[in-house]
């Protein structure tokens, strides 16, 4: 293939993975927006999304279309819950003092992905995608004839991988419409802004506390059952898409929800851009100390404002 | 007794005591207490700056390795002799802390922790990526042959034993010495509110530079330590988990205080070591002690030793 | 600017994006004076002394200590140079005791002689009259002792040039006339520029005033010619009841 005709089939690759990415890291992003909690965990609850879709997956059988809807609905519940438990009983007894929600969180995830070794056991599991086309693409050339339209062998992409970018748009944009429009999108935002003025008008600041948690894990789970037909599930899936987060919230901006979705689609495309072209380790590495050196030049994030 | 009494007492009491338990305990216990020491002395690096400094690295494997694989590949690749190449191990560990360090200083709070562990995970990769020399995840064994220094075959029971026990004593003496310092107690200043400590005229910034170049020199030096007695350097002793073992060691035993991270190694070691014949999951202990840590003893358990009876435990 | 001259700004400026904080001022301390700078709330002091001590990037403008523009120096080789500052909210090292956090403070002149820094601890605690609280931790002591321990710490570092920023701010009275004859005891030893919104404090202590207002410098002078100004009595005095 072309260099043309590759880079686009690395952007549509990229654009997957910024997708699932972007989901990922709003739930990061708002649970520091809103908590100021670092929460280390982030990446377990996203492996136990992708854990849930196949569990369900296989419990369910028949048509896979049938699980992968139920896992959707499941997944997120499942999770949020569970984390809406953590936060109540672990976070909030120790009162959100930072180093201890950091000691607290890196606990948790070993629970999570020791407990997910014990029960569902060390092999990576796939699930079926509820569809599956694989759709040719076209690309234009300009030959002999003016601009001609060919269809490039290899340059294809399957119905599943456009779906799973429409419903992340789809999924980030109700969120959107959640946070800004509704009166629950309200009281978080009111508890963001200063949490002892909102307690003081009656946000019950606790149980939004609690709420957020579970919505960020939710997210992290959502985008696990998106990917999973993908990527197969397994114990150890977490430890990638937690530093991707971390790196996209961090560059966006702590806590700024347009700036995660910008460096998610950044980050997303360039991760999924180089390692077509470059041997996945070396893509890895390069990838790595680029982003940690815009961490080390620009720690106040590409969209934050610089001091003075 | 003055405090400063009491405060050799311990010390030098630690090392005696460590010293006698080779002559009591029985070989298993003995074998596993020689690995103690040499983690440990990894926990007294990390200590150093997370616990006085008051830094949350995630990154210190970087440094670990960094000694492990100095000295590995100085006597695999280039047949250096042991002591040499213990040296070009601890010059590795030294430059890449002060690598790490200029850059990471940067940042602060969570993207200090996020940079490090970044660093660390392309300090991984980049072993798996030479992994012509490095052997990868499989790792490679250093001969025993070659484990020799001074005359002395340190793969025998006695000598590891004893090579460990220096180890430990020099790094932990050197940082208790260091820490009832001048610069020691500007450290702890730093840590307890740096921005007052800035305005007292003290350049925080190079403090907390030196305080990352020891701490990564002490962490490299178990790491060579660590391939030389054990004859072994592989890369999963590059991974987070290993960045995330001394921050685990030095809750447990106490952050910020000298005999913290000896206790917290010889905690978990056992805890680890009686979990994994249940179970292959025993990093769940690992969780579960954490967790209890943050909820109920956030200062470990030298920690909570001093808050409660001998405020003179440095 | 003349030798007797410890401290001078010229042009000193700083904007917060559009909006200044501080604009153009020059400012002049002669050596062994106590100087206060008054002025209404968000007139600029604390944004002032901040730029003087290093806290703050000027926007533009210079800064002289003893002669030398320091402008282009970092906070802590300004304070290293015999500039010693006090936070306006409380900051001390509230994990440590008392003794250790004089002694900090001491100790970045006197290095490593743990004689001479035993030495000026004791001094310093004598003076502020906190010897019998010398081992508490610090974060134990009152609100009102934190606020001496603050001034203490400066103390212990022989600054040539003492800021104090707010010092007095919820003290109780009889703290306020020990703070008035521990800064009166220190003339003649040290400069003091003191950012101060009590005027009793102001008039009993102080021998120059500057009044700022809306980040500009409104009138200069000693306590008897700013109580005659007419300037400062509409835009400040007038509008409290000193």
């Amino acid at each position: 293939m072309e260099f043309g005709p590759h880079l686009m089939l690395a952007s549509l690759e990229g654009a997957v993975t910024a997708a699932i990415l972007a989901l990922t890291a709003m739930g990061l992003s708002i649970v520091f927006g809103v908590m100021r909690v670092v929460n280390i965990a982030h990446g377990e609850f996203f492996m136990l999304g992708a854990v849930i879709a196949w569990w369900v997956a296989s419990l369910l059988g028949g048509h896979p279309a049938i699980g992968f809807v139920l896992a959707l609905v499941l997944a997120p519940l499942i999770v949020g819950t569970l984390a809406a438990v953590a936060d109540r009983f672990i976070l909030q007894r120790i009162n959100y003092d930072p180093d201890r929600t950091i000691v607290a969180t890196i606990g948790l995830l070993y629970i999570i992905q020791q407990t997910t070794l014990m029960t569902f056991g060390p092999e990576a599991r796939p699930v079926q995608p509820p569809f599956n086309t694989r759709l040719a693409l076209p690309w234009f050339e300009y030959g002999e004839n003016g601009f001609a339209m060919i269809w490039p062998w290899g340059l294809s992409i399957t119905s599943y991988k456009l779906f799973v970018i429409v419903a992340a748009i789809t999924i980030i944009t109700g969120l959107w419409l959640f946070l800004t429009r509704s009166k629950a999108g309200l009281l978080m935002r009111a508890t963001q802004q200063d949490s002892e003025t909102a307690q003081a008008f009656g946000v019950p600041v606790q149980r939004v506390y609690s709420w957020v948690f579970g919505l960020g894990a939710g997210l992290a789970a959502i985008g696990a059952v998106l990917v999973v037909p993908i990527q197969q599930a397994h114990y150890l899936m977490g430890q990638d898409p937690l530093l991707l987060s971390f790196i996209v919230v961090i560059i966006g901006g702590l806590g700024s929800l347009p700036g995660t979705i910008i460096a998610a689609i950044l980050i997303g495309m360039s991760d999924g851009i180089i390692s077509v072209f470059f041997s996945p380790t070396l893509a890895k590495i390069i990838a790595t100390l680029v982003v940690a050196m815009v961490l080390v030049f620009r720690p106040q994030g590409l969209l934050g404002k610089s001091e003075g | 007794m003055t405090n400063q009494h009491r405060v050799h007492l311990l010390h030098f009491g630690t090392i005696a005591l460590l010293a006698l338990l080779f002559f009591v305990l029985p070989a298993y216990h003995v074998g596993n207490l020689a690995r103690i020491m040499v983690l440990a002395t990894y926990a007294i690096g990390y200590n150093f700056l997370f616990g006085y400094t008051g830094l949350l690295s995630l990154g210190h494997a970087l440094f670990f390795t960094a000694g492990m694989y100095g000295l590995g590949l100085a006597m695999t690749q280039f047949g250096l002799p042991s002591a040499p190449a213990l040296i070009i191990g601890l010059i590795a560990a030294c430059l890449v802390s002060a690598v790490i360090g200029f850059l990471a200083l940067r940042t602060s709070g969570v993207a200090f922790m996020i940079v490090t562990l970044m660093f660390a995970q392309a300090g991984y990769l980049t072993i798996l990526y030479f992994g012509t020399y490095t052997r990868g995840d499989e790792g490679f064994v250093i001969q025993q042959a070659k484990r020799v220094m001074f005359g002395i075959d340190l793969s025998s029971e006695v000598s590891r034993y004893f090579a460990a026990l220096i180890l430990f004593s020099i790094c932990f003496l050197t940082v208790a010495r260091i820490v009832q310092s001048p610069f020691g107690k500007t450290l702890i200043a730093i840590r307890e509110n740096e921005e007052r400590a800035r305005m007292l005229g003290y350049d925080t910034g190079a403090h907390k530079l030196k305080a990352i170049i020891i701490s990564g020199t002490i962490s490299g030096f178990a790491g060579a330590a660590y391939a030389l007695l054990f004859g072994y350097a592989g890369a999963t002793f590059a991974t987070v988990q290993y960045s995330i073992f001394p921050l685990l060691w030095v809750l447990l035993g106490g952050a910020g205080t000298t005999v913290g991270p000896l206790i917290g190694v010889i905690f978990m070691f056992y805890l680890i070591d009686l979990s994994s014949s249940i179970t292959s999951a025993y990093m769940l202990i690992a969780g579960v002690a954490l967790v209890l840590l943050a909820m109920f003893a956030p200062q470990g358990l030298a920690g909570t030793l001093r808050k409660r009876w001998f405020k003179w435990m440095p | 600017m003349d030798a007797m001259t410890i401290l001078s700004t010229r042009n000193l400026t700083k904007a917060y994006g559009g909006i200044r904080a501080n604009t153009d001022i020059n400012f002049d301390l002669p050596k062994g004076q106590i100087m206060a700078l008054i002025g209404p709330n968000g007139a600029g002091k604390s944004t002032f002394v901040g730029m003087v001590s290093g806290r703050i990037t000027a926007t533009s403008g210079d800064v002289f200590f003893e002669g030398n523009n320091i402008s282009k120096l970092p906070a802590h080789k300004r304070i290293a140079r015999g500039i010693a500052y006090t936070f306006q909210i409380t900051s001390v090292f509230t994990g440590l005791p008392l003794r250790e956090n004089i002694a900090l403070a001491a100790r970045r002149k006197l290095g490593s002689d743990k004689a001479a820094t035993d030495i000026k601890v004791a001094q310093v605690l004598d003076r502020v009259g906190l010897t019998d609280r010398a081992d508490m931790i610090a974060g134990d002591l009152s609100y009102g002792h934190q606020r001496i321990l603050e001034i203490a710490m400066g103390l212990a570092q022989d600054p040539r040039l003492f800021i104090l920023d707010e010092p007095t701010q919820g003290l109780t009275e009889l703290e306020v006339e020990n703070f008035i004859k521990l800064i009166k005891s220190l003339a003649g030893e040290t400069t003091i520029l003191l950012i101060e919104h009590n005027m009793d404090v102001v008039m009993k202590t102080a021998d120059q005033i500057t009044v700022l207002n809306q980040g500009e410098v409104l009138a200069a002078g000693t306590p008897a010619q700013i109580r005659a100004n007419k300037a400062v009595q509409a835009a400040y005095l007038g509008t409290t009841d000193a």
